[in-house]
């Protein structure tokens, strides 16, 4: 299996995709280990790390959406543990960026990647509204997205004690300035959809 | 000396003891913090995760500000926010095209000439400008110093210059008086940002990293990020949960043990805001059982 080296013009496999948006070309993997050995949530992944690039190199219709299903992108941390490891320097934190942006694109979240996703979201909302992360309405705003109302109940009035939660947020002056940035770059990234295939159960984030 | 700063959302919230200890050294150690007008928070792990140009885009606002500012250097406390902020000033730098693609978005010039400093970038300055002749009660603990991932990760935009066993934090804490002890989990990760979404998984991986500190005879484990100490402080209930063994052994940020070396007063360094009792033992002898450490080579 030969390594390309340079950009694909037209890119029609995942992994082709992958090279296209990251510049990082998973044929450079030769299938040490070494990702999966230090990732500290491996043992929880449905694919280990080095499993995902594999199923990448392989490149089968059906093997590219188990990749976007499963639930080993939602879980990789970005902590770059396996990047800073790697002998073969596949840079796979970018990898998964990429690989979690086309699974939200084509509707193959992961179920138990649910919460992961909606916290993310809110977190998103929150800056898209204010400018700057709140985080009393981060946290209310993931519990309605998921329902999970008592959790860390215990937790919010020991933060109040502390002086550590602040019930309205810091809005910014230039509130809409950040507005018209999220705007401009869910337009770029529809817009680089169109050339990605099967978008149409496209959800914006 | 004058240095930029860019607070980060946490710091205004769930770690402003992190933002009052930085504060209350800063004047002691002889540098000024100018505070970025008006700027934006990074994107986190969120931004990066769902939206490619957003992850550079935020940054990058926060970076035009500065520049326009006339800050040369930024101060980025959080851990994770300076990994978004050198990230986004490494890209901008190398690719003249995604430059003007991002100025174009943010509505601001933007070049990346202002320089992004973590804090142990900023603290080591301070070590060789006489940190230590500035120390008035000698932090004597024994600590555990914990990088987590972006002050060593990704090598080429952390200043930490050994990825695996980085030793700059342990030198700045042994000018003020502790003793670092020498342990396993100095740059594995604590669970981040999935803190709330998955607290289980965290509670695992935070729950090793306080374990190996207390098994290894610290008193308490110095932290340079706000998401890590949520994860070792806050979330020490779910720690205690998953282990079945309750561990007392309190998270400072650096600037706070700095502070106390300092000599200044545990609540304008704001230890009273932790979840665990900071509660340290009155000036232990100053290596008790030294046979228990021996100083031999290091693993790596």
């Amino acid at each position: 299996m030969s390594a390309s080296a340079q950009h694909p013009t037209h890119p029609e496999t995942l992994s082709e995709h992958v090279q296209d948006a990251t510049g990082e070309s998973v044929f450079n993997c030769y299938q040490c280990g070494k990702c999966t050995a230090g990732c500290p949530l491996a043992a929880e992944m449905d694919f280990a790390p080095n499993q995902i690039l594999r199923l990448l190199q392989l490149g089968l219709p059906g093997m590219e959406e188990e990749v976007l299903k499963s639930l080993s992108i939602w879980l990789c941390l970005t902590c770059e543990t396996c990047a800073a490891r790697c002998p073969q320097e596949v840079e796979l934190p970018k990898i998964m960026d990429y690989l979690r942006q086309q699974s939200l694109k084509r509707g193959l979240v992961h179920p138990k990647a649910r919460d992961i996703l909606a916290f993310h979201q809110a977190f998103l909302d929150s800056i898209r509204k204010n400018g700057r992360l709140h985080e009393v309405g981060l946290i209310s705003a993931y519990k309605l997205r998921t329902f999970h109302l008592l959790q860390d109940v215990l937790v919010a009035p020991k933060l109040l004690a502390r002086g550590k939660l602040s019930l309205l947020p810091h809005g910014i002056a230039g509130k809409a300035d950040v507005a018209r940035i999220f705007a401009k770059c869910a337009a770029a990234d529809a817009e680089a959809g169109r050339h990605e295939p099967q978008t149409d159960k496209a959800e914006q984030p | 000396m004058k240095v930029g700063f860019f607070p980060g959302c946490s710091l205004e919230g769930s770690a402003r003891e992190y933002n009052e200890s930085l504060q209350a050294i800063a004047p002691v150690l002889g540098f000024e913090l100018s505070e970025v007008p008006d700027w934006n928070c990074c994107g986190a792990t969120a931004a990066h995760t769902l939206n490619h140009k957003l992850a550079l885009a935020l940054p990058a606002r926060i970076l035009a500000l500065a520049e326009k500012a006339g800050l040369t250097e930024l101060l980025v406390p959080c851990s994770a926010c300076y990994t978004r902020l050198a990230a986004t000033r490494d890209e901008l730098i190398h690719d003249e095209a995604l430059r003007r693609d991002i100025s174009s978005i943010i509505e601001l010039p933007v070049t990346g000439r202002t320089k992004v400093l973590n804090v142990l970038d900023v603290l080591a300055a301070c070590a060789s400008d006489g940190l230590k002749d500035k120390v008035r009660k000698p932090f004597a603990h024994k600590v555990a110093c914990y990088y987590g991932c972006y002050l060593t990760r990704p090598e080429k935009l952390a200043s930490c210059k050994r990825a695996e066993d980085p030793q700059e934090m342990d030198d700045i804490l042994r000018l003020v008086g502790a003793e670092p002890v020498d342990w396993a989990f100095k740059v594995e990760c604590c669970g981040a940002g999935l803190s709330v979404s998955r607290t289980g998984s965290v509670a695992e991986l935070s729950g090793r990293i306080v374990a190996d500190a207390a098994d290894r005879g610290a008193e308490a484990i110095i932290v340079a990020c706000p998401m890590c100490h949520t994860n070792l402080d806050l979330r020490r209930d779910a720690i205690t949960e998953k282990r079945q063994t309750p561990y007392s052994i309190p998270v400072l940020y650096v600037s706070q043990a700095i502070g106390l070396a300092l000599g200044l007063s545990p609540r304008s360094l704001g230890l009273h805001r932790h979840h665990v009792p900071v509660r340290l033992p009155e000036r232990p002898a100053p290596s008790p059982e030294p046979a228990l450490q021996p100083s031999g080579p290091k693993e790596d």
